[in-house]
């Protein structure tokens, strides 16, 4: 009944689609709705549905990037500190991405304690160097949380003078090791870099 | 007869349109901002003109509370170096915080001190509350700058012309004592005083100091200060327009195909 | 509509679930089988296209929340920390904005599209009230999430709205204090708006579902008025409208980015750039410009709880529509008269829009003072002007919706949605 116009309808179409050389035959025009399945896997459809897929991804980025820390929480992430403030045998404690800091100036005698029992059995086993910048064993910059259940140790207490924890009596040497109690690690040293001789950046 | 509904609509909306907001203040100048229209970016040392202008004679009064020293290292910003993507690195913008004191607690006694600014502090307050704000400005506490340019009609353009647009009081307006007259603030009485004058600030890079200089340097880092995100926020348009103009075009074709043996 | 399923689960795991919660089934039912009248046209698209908005509005402003504090001290600071610090903070922040608006324009269309066809006549009331009924959570959300950022036309709107419903003689008292809790807008109002404005989207998403089904158990309307009496007036929803109402959607998204990306504030109003003080009103309070007819409706009856019943009655005209309209014939296609007078209401709207966003003794005609001054205020005011679209506003429901149906002579319908498309008639 309306054959002529479906003729004249797809062949509009064809041209629109700008594939006119693709033989639009009568017997496509005669068979409108059964024959030719209009859902069958063409190119266009296939880019129009990438180019959705490529669009959601690049919309949905920014949904999953707004949970990463942001902008000022990034600004306190790097502090830095001035060590001519702190006394041999004295520890400052600062707040560092929100956790305690210990930075320490250990006494020669604490730095050669440590080092005695480099090699001594222990929970977690490292050596005294291999917690300090080289050439500077006098500063100690540790992590404040006992890495036990996370509370904060004081400074001097415990049989080795390091630090002890009154939480669960975790006591951790002069080069913050831990020696005796529960915790299964070491104070943590986090990230830090000396930028002259009396100022370091930490994080 | 739709085509008379019509004409007669649009006559309407022509008629209507003119009739702005109820203020006998002057339009502001138009001034032709390097950041305006769809391609407009920020000039980079306009910013840190503006930026001085700022420093030394604005925020005597005014706070800008919502800006931190290390926004002006941030990219689209006054100071922004590609070497230091990190703005809290920037040396320039380290020098800038240190040379600003901002009030603290000293961690061992308690008291309230001032110490030199980080990048990550913000800009400091002139006044530490409100009331004294209002106290040492005749009632009337200076507004916080840092959404200046959006917060009011005519943004920059209104800015850079209020700055300029101090005179004599109009014919029938008097003025109390500590009030000044603005031909561009909306009613005319204004509390601040004229704040710029010629070479009142000396630019690094040579450029002239005259009022108008200042004034438009002042506004666009205050439209800066407003919308710091501004490029990026075109350049992200500019991608997504033209990925959602080929896709309309793609799903343009992808429907012409579905529909090419229907006729509806 | 409804014939029995065509579903045939293809493979063991579709057979397993269709046994057990058959929710393929009710996909293929509804969106891939579903029989579609052949004619629609591209008005047709905005129900897709508000379907996108609320989940874009729901997925920005769930994430925003996250971000968003709900106190007087802080929800300034806190939008403009999102603006400033949050990764992709003013992009969430502009699109969940402009999305309010693009949200409405969608849906003043769309109810346009069915005032213009006839979709709330028989049998569709339901779906209509349902579609009112989501309309009023709408305007309901976009007040109380613009009351959020605290921002001076935040808090002083808040005040203005509530202090409405004080109008109410004997009550009224008693109920702008429990809705504020407190002596007046405050802390405790904007908590509760927050909680509301998160829960209202997922109560509006609920009754589109409503809306949804009720629209699937009748049928859509089409262009001609008249239901698909045959198979070859519809086809499957998929890939048809499908693809139709994705080509539709994306178009719109490039309005929404064009407004996002280079005009994010061209819909939003400067002083609520200014923290809140609620010692210093505005010199203009105007609320959103989705809300300007309302609003000049409002302030166009002198009496302050007349003009509360009126803003409210405007909204009840629209839920009795199916009601007031008397025609045999749904499509404006066919009804010249009522075509004209729809076309007066559209234009009495954008007027009525306008005037909602003037002050009421601001000269419309600049310059010309007409010395008429009824009910105190010069005939050459947008108070006057407000008042005679207010007029027309009530007849096009009252007067001219009944007596059209029952006076007009509307031109020949067509015998089938087929025909007039097929046979090359003459379209809208």
């Amino acid at each position: 009944m309306h054959r002529k116009d479906l003729r004249a309808a797809s062949v509009v179409a064809a041209f629109w689609k700008g594939d006119l050389k693709v033989a639009h035959t009568a017997a496509d025009a005669t068979n409108p709705v059964a024959g030719d399945d209009p859902s069958r896997r063409d190119f266009i459809h296939i880019a129009a549905i990438t180019a959705a897929a490529g669009g959601g991804v690049a919309a949905i980025w920014p949904f999953v990037a707004q949970m990463n820390p942001s902008a000022d929480t990034l600004a306190l992430a790097s502090v830095e500190y001035d060590l001519t403030k702190i006394e041999p045998a004295q520890q400052v404690v600062i707040n560092w991405r929100g956790k305690p800091l210990f930075i320490r100036n250990r006494t020669t005698e604490q730095i050669a304690a440590a080092v005695k029992d480099d090699h001594a059995a222990m929970k977690d086993p490292q050596t005294d160097a291999e917690r300090h910048k080289e050439g500077k064993p006098e500063w100690l910059i540790l992590v404040g949380s006992c890495t036990h259940l996370g509370c904060v140790p004081t400074v001097g207490g415990g049989d080795y003078g390091g630090w002890f924890c009154p939480c669960h009596g975790s006591v951790y040497d002069t080069s913050g090791r831990i020696r005796k109690g529960p915790a299964p690690k070491n104070l943590v040293v986090p990230e830090y870099a000396f930028l002259s001789d009396t100022k370091v950046k930490i994080g | 007869m739709l085509r008379k509904v019509t004409l007669l609509a649009a006559a309407l909306l022509l008629v209507g349109g003119p009739a702005l907001a109820n203020t006998t203040a002057h339009e502001p100048e138009p001034v032709a901002f390097s950041f305006e229209g769809p391609f407009g970016r920020f000039d980079q040392a306009q910013l840190q003109r503006g930026y001085k202008v700022y420093r030394e004679v604005c925020s005597a009064c005014h706070s800008m509370n919502l800006l931190a020293f290390r926004n002006l290292g941030d990219r689209g910003g006054p100071f922004y170096d590609p070497k230091y993507p990190n703005p809290n690195d920037n040396p320039v913008v380290k020098a800038l915080a240190t040379d600003i004191q901002v009030p603290d607690i000293d961690g061992e006694t308690g008291d309230a001190i001032t110490r030199p600014a980080t990048p990550a502090d913000h800009f400091p307050s002139p006044f530490p509350n409100v009331i004294a704000a209002k106290a040492s400005n005749g009632g009337l506490a200076p507004p916080d700058l840092s959404l200046m340019a959006k917060a009011r009609e005519g943004g920059p353009e209104y800015i850079a012309s209020l700055l300029q647009g101090f005179g004599p009081p109009a014919h029938g307006v008097t003025l109390a004592p500590g009030q000044h007259y603005n031909k561009y603030f909306p009613g005319g009485i204004i509390g601040m005083a004229p704040p710029l004058s010629p070479d009142k600030v000396s630019f690094d890079d040579g450029t002239k100091s005259t009022v108008r200089q200042q004034a438009d340097d002042v506004a666009a880092f205050l439209m800066w200060a407003a919308e710091p995100k501004m490029e990026e926020r075109k350049e992200m348009g500019f991608s997504v327009l033209i990925f959602l103009v080929l896709f309309s075009g793609l799903l343009y074709a992808s429907y012409r195909r579905v529909w090419r043996n229907e006729s509806h | 509509m409804s014939g029995h399923s065509t579903y045939e689960p293809k493979n063991g795991f579709s057979r397993w679930l269709d046994a057990r919660l058959p929710v393929g089934r009710l996909v293929w039912d509804s969106f891939v089988d579903y029989p579609t009248p052949r004619n629609l046209n591209y008005w047709w698209t905005f129900g897709g296209i508000l379907s996108l908005c609320l989940g874009v509005q729901i997925l920005t402003g769930v994430v925003l929340a996250m971000h968003y504090t709900a106190s007087a001290a802080g929800a300034f600071t806190s939008v403009e920390h999102i603006m400033r610090d949050v990764n992709y903070g003013w992009l969430l922040r502009y699109t969940h904005a402009n999305g309010a608006s693009m949200f409405f324009i969608a849906v003043y269309i769309h109810m346009l599209r069915g005032l213009y066809y006839g979709s709330y006549k028989a049998p569709r009331e339901v779906l209509w009230i349902l579609g009112c009924v989501i309309y009023g959570l709408m305007m309901a959300t976009a007040f109380m999430g613009y009351v959020l950022p605290w921002g001076q036309m935040s808090f002083h709107g808040a005040v203005v709205i509530t202090n409405l419903l004080g109008a109410f003689p004997i009550v009224g008292d008693a109920i702008t204090t429990l809705l504020w809790g407190g002596f007046a807008v405050d802390e405790p109002t904007l908590k509760r708006f927050f909680s509301l404005h998160y829960l209202l989207p997922f109560m509006i998403a609920g009754v589109v579902v409503l809306h949804v089904w009720a629209l699937h158990v009748v049928g859509q309307n089409n262009p001609t008025g008249i239901d698909p009496k045959s198979k070859s007036d519809t086809l499957p929803f998929t890939p048809y409208a499908t693809v139709k109402d994705g080509f539709a959607m994306s178009v719109f998204l490039i309005l929404f980015a064009v407004f996002v990306f280079f005009m994010p504030n061209a819909l939003g109003h400067s002083d609520n750039y200014i923290p809140a003080n609620p010692l210093v009103t505005p010199t203009h309070i105007v609320p959103e410009w989705y809300f300007l007819p309302f609003y000049a409706i409002l302030r166009a009856v002198p009496d302050k709880l007349m003009g509360v019943i009126a803003m409210f009655g405007a909204i009840v005209c629209i839920f009795a529509l199916p009601w007031l309209d008397t025609s045999k014939v749904k499509s404006m296609r066919y009804r010249p008269q009522a075509k004209l007078y729809f076309f007066i209401f559209l234009v009495v709207c954008v007027i009525l829009g306008f005037c909602g966003a003037k002050l009421p003794d601001d000269q419309v005609i600049p310059g010309l003072v007409t010395n008429i001054t009824p009910l105190g205020s010069d005939l050459n005011s947008f108070v006057w002007l407000s008042r005679i679209s207010t007029l027309y506003y009530f007849a096009y429901f009252l007067v001219v919706t009944p007596l059209l149906g029952l006076m007009e002579k509307p031109l020949p319908t067509p015998e089938t949605i087929s025909s007039p498309v097929l046979g090359g008639e003459h379209k809208d």
